[in-house]
């Protein structure tokens, strides 16, 4: 069902599947209270990825392919962390999906 | 598959052993009521809207109802038919994979038909407004509607039941019917019209605008490159003989990119001048899920506009079953004629035809080796095998693919008669269901498929299943770690077409040239 999250005591509304409505209320204390809800404790690694998103995302206005994403963090922090196998590590429930909603950015939709 | 791809908070699904015996096995016993809590997420008014739709449900919903049930049982006789012609003789009840992994009798196909047809009884022949309760006709109230959103949701709209049906009933056109029957009172389904307006907005369902997608192929040409030593083109909105119309996942998601890989190295090997465009970057057609021909056709006339403006001679479908199904069946009467296009191909052609024909042509070449750790399968996607054909003789849409795979792959075995080609078992995520919200029904309608392929996985030691769908790929990347095995062991077949193809002046032809050349001198290293 749709919601709200609380963040500084301030509420702000969620869809059913817990992507937030408006994408500027987003901010680095939301991201933190939409991962716990999700069960994930955020590391460097964990913002490296939100992070990326949201430049890809004020460039491209859609989240990236997993395999753009896979290919930055490969850059960054070399084979080890950039791969799949360790994204889906860090973001059980898919890198695209899971880490966008953490992102406060809209879910992709369609065959994915 | 290793432990690490698995989904880390579910066990494997033990199986029973009668399972492993007959694929087709499941608990026999009816529960009723069992699947009644899965429901999807409705849509909210604005995405109704943007289809046409009344964004919420009228006061005179029950004459609108009606009044559309009468509409459609004038259009289209099979509708009409269909309603009126079923014996109840039973031979649908055990094949729907939805009722195998629910056990609601609401989920068999007959059951599931009935719910409209007490309806129509009631209103529209003389037994049922006389004698409703004798012939199974009941009023429309609110509860029946709630009933055929929930139940119309758990049908993927593939066919299989129509194969065992003496007289041929089509359980998806009842499906497709009833959707569009309650999208014209405002309940629709959030997964499917939420997408479908995003075709109309931006072009395709992802929703990936032009700048987006001109960065993930110029990335895919550097990747391919860096690979092959070869530069690869993989064109948008550039004048060229032919149109290619994949589904979007094809630019966004594993395993489909890999295929949409395979298709670059394909027409670069044969030299043929081709494009992608902008304007229809989706081949997927989601307005054939919920029967509305009016969205359908506007999907439809984007390909025929892109086609035009690019000035091409051919259109090609990409990986994506019921694509292809709107694409073979219905893309001349939606958004014909086509009679700009090159009549000496058949409109439109589907990639593996393409690929199959450019093979049997001997303008491929492939080192299969690329391929050997694989124990390949293929699983047939219903749209694909039930609604449509490849090549020029009936069956050739289940021999095509089979004969790719062959070509790139030396290790090949099908899954369990009865579980494939026109019997296939849906993927358990088709005709708009491969949605997070229905998850519980997408594992429930998989396992039958998932019970076939452990079946070939224990007999042979396949590891790894092709598809040429889109929705099929996601879906069983999603629920194949439930049972067993990685989300990565479902591939796309041109996936494998292009780990195996040998492209003129690449890196892989220089290695086998020179592994060639020692065979040849085995004492000239000493």
């Amino acid at each position: 069902m749709s919601g709200f999250y609380e963040v500084n005591g301030k509420q702000v509304p969620h869809d059913e599947e817990g992507y937030i409505t408006n994408l500027s209320d987003w901010s680095k204390e939301l991201a933190e209270v939409i991962a716990k809800n999700e069960g994930i404790d955020m590391t460097d690694e964990h913002w490296e990825v939100v992070n990326f998103l949201r430049e890809y995302y004020d460039e491209y206005q859609i989240a990236p392919a997993i395999r753009v994403l896979v290919k930055a963090m490969k850059k960054k922090f070399g084979p080890e962390k950039g791969n799949n196998k360790y994204l889906y590590e860090l973001f059980p429930y898919g890198p695209a999906k899971q880490a966008c909603k953490i992102a406060g950015l809209p879910k992709p939709t369609g065959c994915v | 598959m290793s432990e690490l791809e698995k989904n880390p908070d579910t066990a494997a699904e033990e199986l029973p052993p009668e399972a492993l015996e007959d694929p087709l096995y499941f608990d026999p016993e009816p529960k009723e009521g069992a699947a009644a809590h899965i429901r999807s997420f409705p849509a909210a008014p604005e995405f109704q809207e943007a289809l046409g739709y009344p964004g919420e449900r009228p006061e005179n919903w029950k004459e609108v109802v009606l009044d559309k049930m009468q509409d459609l049982r004038g259009k289209f006789r099979s509708f009409r038919l269909f309603l009126d012609i079923c014996v109840k003789c039973g031979s649908c009840t055990d094949k729907c994979h939805y009722y195998m992994g629910t056990a609601d009798p609401k989920n068999m196909p007959v059951g599931r038909q009935d719910l409209l047809r007490s309806v129509y009884r009631r209103y529209f022949t003389l037994p049922g407004k006389w004698f409703p309760s004798l012939v199974g006709a009941r009023e429309l109230t609110e509860e029946v509607l709630d009933e055929w959103y929930t139940y119309y949701f758990q049908c993927s709209e593939c066919r299989r039941c129509s194969v065992y049906c003496p007289y041929g009933i089509d359980t998806a056109e009842i499906t497709m019917a009833a959707r569009e029957i309650l999208d014209s009172v405002g309940v629709g389904m959030k997964y499917t019209n939420e997408i479908i307006g995003k075709v109309f907005k931006v072009g395709n369902n992802l929703g990936l605008p032009k700048p987006a997608l001109e960065s993930t192929l110029e990335d895919l040409e550097e990747e391919i490159e860096e690979d092959t030593g070869v530069k690869v083109r993989l064109p948008l909105d550039e004048p060229a003989d032919i149109l290619l119309v994949t589904p979007s996942a094809d630019f966004f998601a594993e395993p489909h990119i890999d295929g949409l890989i395979g298709y670059a190295k394909v027409f670069h090997a044969t030299g043929a001048k081709w494009t992608l465009s902008s304007y229809a970057s989706e081949a997927a057609n989601f307005a054939m899920f919920i029967g509305s021909y009016e969205n359908m056709r506007r999907v439809a006339l984007r390909i025929r506009k892109a086609a035009i403006d690019l000035g091409v001679k051919r259109i090609i479908i990409g990986e994506c079953g019921h694509a292809w199904r709107a694409a073979y069946q219905f893309l001349n009467t939606l958004a014909g004629p086509f009679d700009f296009l090159d009549p000496n191909y058949p409109v439109p052609q589907h990639i593996c035809e393409y690929t199959w024909d450019a093979i049997q042509q001997g303008k491929l070449r492939f080192n299969k080796e690329e391929n050997d750790f694989y124990k390949m399968t293929f699983h047939d996607s219903c749209n694909v095998a039930r609604a449509s054909r490849m090549g020029d003789y009936p069956g050739g849409q289940f021999d095509i693919p089979r004969n790719i795979i062959k070509a790139v792959c030396n290790y090949y075995y099908d899954m369990p008669e009865g579980t494939i080609k026109e019997e296939t078992l849906c993927c358990g995520g088709g005709g708009g269901l491969l949605t997070d919200d229905l998850m519980e029904l997408r594992k429930k309608g998989g396992s039958p498929r998932m019970k076939a392929l452990k079946h070939v996985a224990e007999e042979h030691g396949v590891n790894k299943m092709a598809a040429i769908c889109a929705i099929c790929k996601t879906q069983f990347s999603k629920i194949m770690p439930y049972f067993g095995f990685a989300m990565d062991d479902i591939m796309s077949v041109h996936q494998l077409v292009s780990n195996a193809i040998v492209l003129p002046g690449s890196i892989q032809e220089k290695e086998l040239m020179e592994e060639e050349q020692e065979e040849k001198t085995p004492d000239a290293a000493e």
